[in-house]
């Protein structure tokens, strides 16, 4: 079933009744995502664009059996809002809110360590593009024509980014079998590691490109779990090779401080590790193409 | 968001962090007014910039009569101070600070930070002071002592302790230093700050904890929340380019390569940048212009980049989404007519409806340069770059 995501999950939207969640539910219903309910506090009865809409997160989730939910809420509000969610039992929250103060996103990631590991709701966000299952659902604002359902995982923290590199793979007939994006934020639910775990368990993916950036300790934490523990292929780009020291490059996350930060650094990380690396981000297509055809004449 | 020493250290003595008594000075006048306020017979003046290491570029001066600091202010007041973090074009000096001087036993560094690996808060500290942190766990890697607070209970009394003993303070300085820590620490909580940075905390000899220099920065994303600090923002200390963009709500950083970038997506952005300079150019600028690629946010980012006059192309790589090329690319033409692109245009466009997107751009009439990939689109404009710096010299 690819992971976190397919045509059977029953997914909620909260601030479903806003510009944006109206919007993008919408589009997520077109693509065959299994939209079951919304959430606005005060909404709650009224039935928005076909969708039923609750009060709270734990009434959608009595009434629809949903198990998983999407956050459109504004950064104000948004991190109560992913509380909630783990409150209410979900399993996954893909949270899209840019803009959510880190000791917020401080306060959340505390808060959800309440639960036990095996009860934790996943959380993948905020500040991304979300999670697609190609052909199957689509939980986040990316476009879903530019994916090819097919066996090779995407893990990134660009939306964008990760859009050309799905791109690049298609116009070669590769396809992917779940995209997740995981927020620009320096603060994120899911790290890279985690994704890359659930993809090496995941039987319908082969191989996994991993798409980084400057700034923080994710990539290289995730170079040495899959140095130790992944027997999949992995690829991956880091952006920001012209990125001066100190400067923050749009997300919140994106700025170097400390060693091994930079893309030049992070780079070596993960080539020392053994992991294949993509030269160019022009190149993510024909490098993704090489791998899987070594694994094949491999197997 | 920086603020100046004198504003971080109000907002910390407000927490009962012991400070120099100071006072802020415009002019010359008012720096030795401020020196007679003070009282005593030597004091120091300080630059007041968003920057450190200013000690080594000539921004902090110790005087000891009023013609002194008068002398001190004159000299620094209206001029750019060049330190090895501002970078070579410096920081207006438009205010100084007036301090009274102390006398100082020992120099320790007090850091607080938001570390990504716990995710949580971590206070950074260590018993050689005066350096910067970067050379600190350098040359004395041991001297430093990190505490990680919980955020669900904060910052506890037996953290502070434990750094204060760790530092090898006397018995006496036990209870200042807790003081101190745990004001630090809350003055960083309760105004979501991003960084602060005591650089000295200075023991003196009659055996008080003071924090003789401050610096703070605060989560921009917490600003709407925190009035107080969005007021202390000043303009004059960030480059106009970065200014003139956030105003319009755009994420630009300036850089100091020719080839201006509109690009969506911040990832996009770099790595758009990044093929720029392996194609053999230089960017000129960092530029998101967001999700939603909008005529008039197309037409803002055409304006903060060619704010920048060593512009000599512009590249606009735009992925597009839910925002189907079409209008992207009408968006692109309307943007060019009203605002008068004189150098050369590269655009690629890629996602939905590109085939339309690109049949309007070349229908147009308008000088673009039409690229279909990433490689080609900075292939172009360094091409295009190269053409147009040789023309202009002709």
């Amino acid at each position: 079933m690819a992971v976190l995501l397919n045509r059977r999950t029953r997914v909620i939207v909260q601030g479903l009744t806003g510009k944006i969640g109206s919007f993008h539910a919408d589009d997520m219903k077109r693509y065959g995502t299994n939209v079951v309910g919304g959430v606005t506090p005060g909404k709650g009865g009224l039935v928005h664009q076909g969708i039923p809409v609750f009060n709270t997160v734990r009434g959608a989730v009595r009434e629809t059996g949903a198990e998983a939910s999407i956050v459109f809420v504004p950064p104000p509000f948004a991190a109560d809002s992913i509380m909630e969610a783990a409150d209410a039992g979900l399993k996954l929250c893909v949270c899209i809110t840019d803009g959510i103060p880190s000791q917020d996103m401080m306060r959340v990631k505390r808060y959800m360590r309440r639960f036990r590991y095996e009860d934790r709701m996943r959380l993948v966000g905020p500040n991304c593009a979300g999670v697609i299952t190609p052909g199957q659902a689509l939980m986040g604002i990316m476009p879903g024509n530019i994916y090819l359902p097919g066996r090779v995982g995407i893990v990134g923290r660009s939306g964008t980014l990760g859009y050309e590199a799905a791109s690049q793979m298609k116009a070669l007939g590769i396809g992917v079998s779940t995209s997740v994006g995981i927020g620009g934020d320096p603060i994120n639910g899911s790290s890279f590691k985690d994704i890359l775990k659930l993809f090496e368990d995941d039987p319908d993916t082969d191989a996994v490109v991993m798409i980084g950036e400057i700034g923080g300790p994710q990539e290289a934490e995730a170079a040495e779990w899959a140095r130790h523990n992944m027997r999949k292929p992995l690829i991956a780009y880091i952006a920001g090779l012209s990125a001066p020291k100190g400067k923050r490059m749009g997300h919140a996350g994106a700025i170097i401080s400390a060693f091994g930060e930079s893309a030049q650094e992070k780079v070596e990380i993960l080539r020392d590790a053994g992991v294949t690396i993509v030269p160019t981000p022009a190149a993510f297509g024909p490098t993704v193409q090489g791998v899987l055809e070594q694994q094949k004449k491999a197997a | 968001m920086d603020i100046h020493e004198y504003q971080a250290k109000e907002l910390l003595s407000r927490y009962s962090v012991q400070i120099p008594r100071g006072g802020l000075a415009y002019s010359p006048e008012q720096a030795t007014y401020r020196a007679s306020e003070i009282g005593g017979g030597k004091w120091v003046v300080k630059a007041q910039i968003h920057s450190g290491a200013r000690g080594k570029a000539g921004g902090i001066r110790i005087c000891s009569s009023d013609n002194e600091v008068s002398e001190a202010a004159e000299s620094m007041l209206g001029r750019k101070l060049v330190t090895h973090q501002t970078g070579p074009k410096g920081k207006l000096v438009s205010r100084l600070y007036v301090e009274e001087t102390v006398d100082i036993r020992q120099e320790l560094y007090l850091g607080i930070v938001l570390d990504r690996k716990s995710e949580r808060v971590m206070i950074v500290a260590s018993a050689s002071g005066g350096m910067e942190i970067e050379e600190i766990a350098e040359k004395q890697p041991d001297s430093i002592i990190r505490a990680i607070v919980d955020p669900g209970a904060g910052m506890q009394q037996f953290q502070a302790r434990e750094i204060a003993f760790g530092l090898g303070l006397e018995n006496s300085l036990i209870g200042k230093a807790v003081d101190t820590l745990l004001g630090c620490y809350r003055v960083f909580r309760d105004f979501d700050a991003s960084m602060l940075e005591i650089n000295p905390l200075v023991i003196t000899r009659d055996g008080n904890l003071i924090a003789l220099d401050a610096k703070m920065s605060f989560d921009e994303n917490a600003l709407f929340r925190r009035a107080e600090i969005s007021e202390l923002r000043d303009k004059s200390q960030e480059d106009p380019r970065e200014t003139f963009a956030s105003d319009r709500g755009l994420s630009y950083v300036g850089l100091d390569g020719n080839i201006g970038c509109i690009i969506n997506g911040a990832g996009l952005a770099m790595a758009t940048m990044d093929m720029i300079k392996i194609a053999g150019g230089e960017p000129a600028n960092f530029l998101d212009i967001g999700g939603g690629a909008s005529p008039e946010r197309v037409a803002k980012a055409f304006r903060a980049v060619l704010a920048d006059k060593n512009i000599e192309t512009i590249l606009v790589n735009i992925f597009a989404g839910i925002n189907r090329c079409d209008w992207v690319a009408e968006g692109v033409i309307k943007a060019i007519r009203e605002v008068g692109v004189k150098v050369p245009l590269v655009v690629r466009l890629a996602g939905t409806n590109v085939e339309e997107g690109r049949r309007i751009l070349a229908e147009s009439g308008e000088k673009v340069i039409i690229a279909d990939t990433l490689a080609e689109a900075a292939e172009k404009s360094v091409e295009a770059m190269r053409a147009y710096s040789k023309s202009k010299k002709n």
